[in-house]
């Protein structure tokens, strides 16, 4: 067989290599990277340096591939010399090894500017694993840090350190981000959106020094400005790493210069990637390479057969919440170019398109840039757009998702990344029998980019294999196009802990009284409580803490824990009654007691006149625990059903959930305090209490299922602990338990709840304590006022005379 | 100091959280003012539905969402902003903020609404039009 050997592990090697394990005749195959890595998804550091994914999440092809394709892998080596005559490559360690043919996947540099004393502890580049590791370990809450260069890299690697909790400022050469990808105006909103993202952006100024001794204190500008910084990094581009071309006599440009079957000016030497010079241009994005592969796989094994043709330049910025594509020509100085533009400035939404001759030339999009794979599509494909003239800038809506996929052309790509079209993966589905997501980024690569293409993977395979299953994406109004499940993501990632916040981001700026409510409690349980709560973006109740009544008075119903009172209470509440005229005193059906007609300015001297907690009647939070007698009096009973009852409501109350929880304890099977038809139930039995879940009688009336039956009524609470804060986390905002119980299915809340591993129910438990360590009786706000108008009536500072 | 059509020195800006309402009885009238950050508007506090305190709803952009059925009020125009409020609407009231205070104009048309409660309003012509509220000395 014959030696082939490969320099360099990166994307675009392994990829190549990928494409000659296809094609015949084999080969003997050796690979050196100088990283200490596995083959990983350089697209997706920035992911790693905000915390949302790990080193493992994003290895594309771990050791057991090498392993099962007889490649022998040499990590940690660097190739130091290329002897063309003699055919062989010197490693860093002295190893000299022989090939028949050689590949050169060597990649990029980062580009260093000429800034004086650069060397300096605390300046870092972001090239590789290891540079996004040790940022990691550097970066912390509040210090100072400065991205050198405002391009995709650099803006990526800043949003990282913001949410890492640096205080991060993009320091750019340009006169608007991204300048090789965007107009000006394009630039403009996305200056925009870092900005209300907490980024600051400098434009137009030159680095010349890093200030400080040893250690990096600040930045100095031409013209003499400075800002101080804790942490500089160097994102300002990178350069083909082209040492090995000149060493091994090849013609090196910029580039190493390769001809339309990657062939460079050596026969037996190969070059793909970043390194490699086509046709005057030097790629740095992904997809180019992938496609360089494909041709160079061909051409490698002796079938040399299709041409590369050059890449449509395509990029897309991977920073949650702001959106931008861009492809193609991006210029207005296009010869011949009509440009077709549309802005909407409250939205933040920019799009802008080249035509030239009738067809699309160049595309960008900011803010939306859901219509990405069409207009590649079309500018890959050349489509005729005259007919479609009136129609460019509004594809068919979103909603439609469906048919915009069976509307998608074969050769329409869907992974930009890796150049994967629908063609292929309907080939997959049909003759490889894929019918996950996993499967189908194993089987054809796609989706193992940047991942922006999941969702469409996700709908092919929906419309294509009849059982697959995803999760239905439902958002929660207009306001904001994400998933409660996405949300959730953004909000943990993004470190956001206000409604409002994340309306300007991720929203249209305003939300509405079905958004803002959500978002409230998804904030809450998210921070277990442990974040400024604006209550402008919840319902009245929630900000007087009674239930609004139809003629816009209020009712009180204090907390009588397991539904047990006394004389006491009782001569209290009468008074209250009295006192404040209450118009109405009624038992409810879940064994409390209802004060109602109470003004909302009476609210605070009717709660403190009661001197007992809130019951919390009017919320989406813990209702109340209703019991029976258990066994101190019943004749009948065979567990302290009252006590148990008493301390479940203690142990919950004060606590927001997605809707109301009631919850029941009773101290047989008969079942008198009907736990079996509440969202959490306690049933006793002789010697154990099974603890029951999703039980419902309102709207719908639904048996609990049971969760697991246990011993003693500590273990009971526990499970009922866990459930509740599973249910918590996991369930959409007001979606009752027993919709979720159904939609997740008992035997998942099970195995993720009373017979999860030991460290996740710990989690849920210690999350569960946080949250209760912040709550508190709301009715205590009476003494702590929220601003001076929350219960009274304003009062005109001067009077009307009518 | 109360002639005709004059303006009536109502609350202190800060009195009135950020995207709250609330609601402040003048003369014989109960009024929903507003902040909205940027400015503070003022519309009648029952909603044309079910009488509803619309200063305790929901701020939605430049509209408030009533707390009892969820009809959507603007609080510009004082029209219905969704399916069910289409063709109802509310009086709005012209503000203006003066030294950290929010004045409230007031004519003295106003006085005479009570009696003609059960009227019919038309909508888009209530006795106070709507109209720009002037927020430039808001500091």
């Amino acid at each position: 067989m014959k030696k082939l050997v490969v320099v360099g592990n990166g994307m675009a090697g392994v990829a190549c290599v990928e494409q000659i394990l296809r094609h015949s005749p084999k080969f003997d195959i050796t690979m050196f990277g100088d990283e200490t890595h596995v083959n990983y998804n350089r697209i997706l550091l920035s992911s790693v340096l905000a915390g949302e994914k790990s080193d493992d999440d994003i290895v594309l092809n771990g050791l057991d591939w090498y392993q099962r394709n007889n490649i022998d892998l040499r990590l940690g080596v660097r190739i130091v010399g290329v002897d063309s005559q003699a055919k062989t490559v010197t490693g860093d360690d002295g190893s000299v090894n022989s090939f028949d043919k050689l590949l050169l996947a060597t990649g990029s540099v980062p580009l260093i500017p000429s800034i004086d004393e650069v060397k300096k502890d605390g300046v870092f580049v972001f090239r590789n694993l290891d540079d996004t590791r040790a940022l990691l370990e550097r970066c912390r809450p509040g210090l100072k840090a400065v991205v050198i260069g405002g391009g995709l890299l650099g803006l990526e690697a800043a949003r990282g350190l913001q949410v890492q909790g640096c205080d991060v400022t993009v320091v750019h050469l340009m006169e608007w981000l991204m300048e090789r990808q965007l107009d000006t105006t394009g630039g403009g909103y996305l200056a925009q959106k870092m900005n209300r993202m907490g980024i600051t952006v400098l434009l137009g100024l030159s680095t010349t020094a890093i200030l400080g001794n040893g250690r990096v204190e600040g930045v100095q500008f031409k013209g003499g400005g400075s800002i101080p910084a804790d942490l500089v990094v160097i994102a300002a581009g990178i350069r083909p790493n082209v040492g090995l071309g000149h060493e091994a006599g090849l013609e090196v440009k910029r580039g190493i210069v390769v001809n339309d079957y990657m062939e460079t000016s050596q026969p037996d030497i190969f070059a793909v990637g970043e390194c490699v010079q086509h046709n005057g241009i030097c790629y740095g994005l992904v997809a180019p390479l992938i496609e360089q592969g494909k041709v160079l796989a061909a051409t490698i094994t002796g079938n040399r057969g299709p041409k590369y043709e050059g890449s449509v330049q395509a990029a897309k910025l991977k920073i949650m919440g702001v959106d931008v594509f861009s492809a193609g020509e991006i210029g207005d100085k296009l010869d011949g170019s009509e440009v077709i533009r549309y802005e909407d400035p409250a939205l933040g939404i920019y799009r802008k398109l080249t035509l030239k001759d009738g067809k699309l030339a160049g595309v960008i999009l900011v803010g939306d840039t859901a219509d990405s794979h069409r207009y590649m599509d079309w500018l890959r494909t050349q489509k005729d757009l005259v007919p479609l003239r009136r129609q460019l800038l509004f594809l068919a809506p979103l909603e439609d998702a469906g048919s915009d996929i069976a509307q998608m052309a074969d050769s329409e790509t869907v992974c930009g990344c890796m150049g994967v079209t629908k063609g292929t993966i309907i080939q997959a589905i049909h003759e490889k029998g894929v019918n996950t997501l996993a499967q189908l980024k194993e089987c054809t690569r796609a989706s193992t980019g940047c991942g922006s293409c999941s969702g469409l993977c996700q709908s092919l395979l929906k419309a294509v294999v009849p059982e697959f299953a995803e999760e239905v994406k439902t958002t929660i109004c207009r306001c904001i196009p994400y998933s409660e499940g996405q949300l959730r993501d953004i909000l943990r990632s993004q470190q956001l802990k206000s409604v409002q916040e994340v309306l300007e981001i991720y929203g249209n700026g305003t939300g509405c009284e079905i958004c803002k409510p959500a978002l409230s409690y998804m904030l809450d349980v998210l921070w277990c409580g442990d974040h400024s709560e604006d209550r402008s973006a919840r319902f009245i109740n929630d900000r007087v803490h009674a239930n609004i009544q139809k003629d816009g008075t209020f009712s009180v119903v204090p907390r009588i824990r397991g539904g047990v009172t006394s004389p006491d209470e009782l001569r209290r509440i009468a008074d209250v009654a009295d006192k404040y005229q209450i118009r109405m005193v009624k038992i409810t059906g879940s064994q409390r007691i209802d004060l109602l007609g109470v003004k909302k300015s009476d609210l605070p001297k009717v709660w403190a006149d009661l001197g007992m907690p809130s019951g919390q009647a009017y919320t989406k939070g813990v209702r109340m625990v209703k019991t029976c007698v258990g066994t101190d009096f019943c004749r009948f009973g065979v567990q302290d059903s009252t006590s148990a009852g008493t301390e479940l409501e203690r142990r919950f109350e004060n606590l927001f959930t997605p809707h109301k929880v009631k919850m029941g304890a009773v101290g047989c099977p008969r079942n008198c305090a009907e736990a079996t038809v509440k969202d959490i139930g306690l049933v006793g039995q002789d010697g154990s209490w099974q603890v029951v879940v999703g039980g419902a009688a309102g709207k719908k009336v639904r048996k609990a299922d049971l969760l697991v039956t246990v011993e003693s009524t500590e273990q009971a609470l526990e499970a009922a602990a866990l459930f509740f804060q599973y249910y918590r986390e996991g369930a959409n905002y007001l979606e009752r338990t027993y919709d979720f119980v159904e939609r997740v299915g008992i035997e998942k809340v099970r195995k993720e709840t009373v017979y999860a591993s030991e460290v996740a129910k710990q989690g849920l438990l210690e999350r569960l304590r946080k949250s209760k360590e912040h709550s508190s009786d709301a009715w205590l706000e009476r003494d702590t006022l929220r601003n001076p108008t929350q219960f009274v009536q304003i009062q005109p500072l001067e009077e009307v005379f009518v | 100091m109360n002639g005709a059509d004059a303006w009536i020195r109502i609350v202190h800006c800060c009195d009135i959280p950020l995207r709250e309402g609330r609601a402040v009885k003048v003369g014989n009238r109960e009024i929903a003012i507003f902040n909205l950050g940027d400015r503070f508007l003022a519309i009648e506090n029952r909603c044309p539905h079910k009488g509803g305190p619309l200063a305790d709803g929901i701020v939605a952009g430049s509209t408030v969402v009533c707390p009892l059925h969820a009809w959507k009020m603007s609080l510009e125009t004082g029209k219905g902003a969704n399916g069910p409020s289409a063709s109802s609407c509310v009086e709005t009231f012209r503000t203006r903020v003066e030294g950290g205070i929010v004045l409230l104009e007031w004519r003295d048309t106003y006085k005479e609404f009570e009696e003609n409660r059960d009227a019919p309003m038309i909508c888009g012509q209530p006795s106070g039009i709507a109209a720009m509220t002037d927020y430039s000395s808001l500091a």
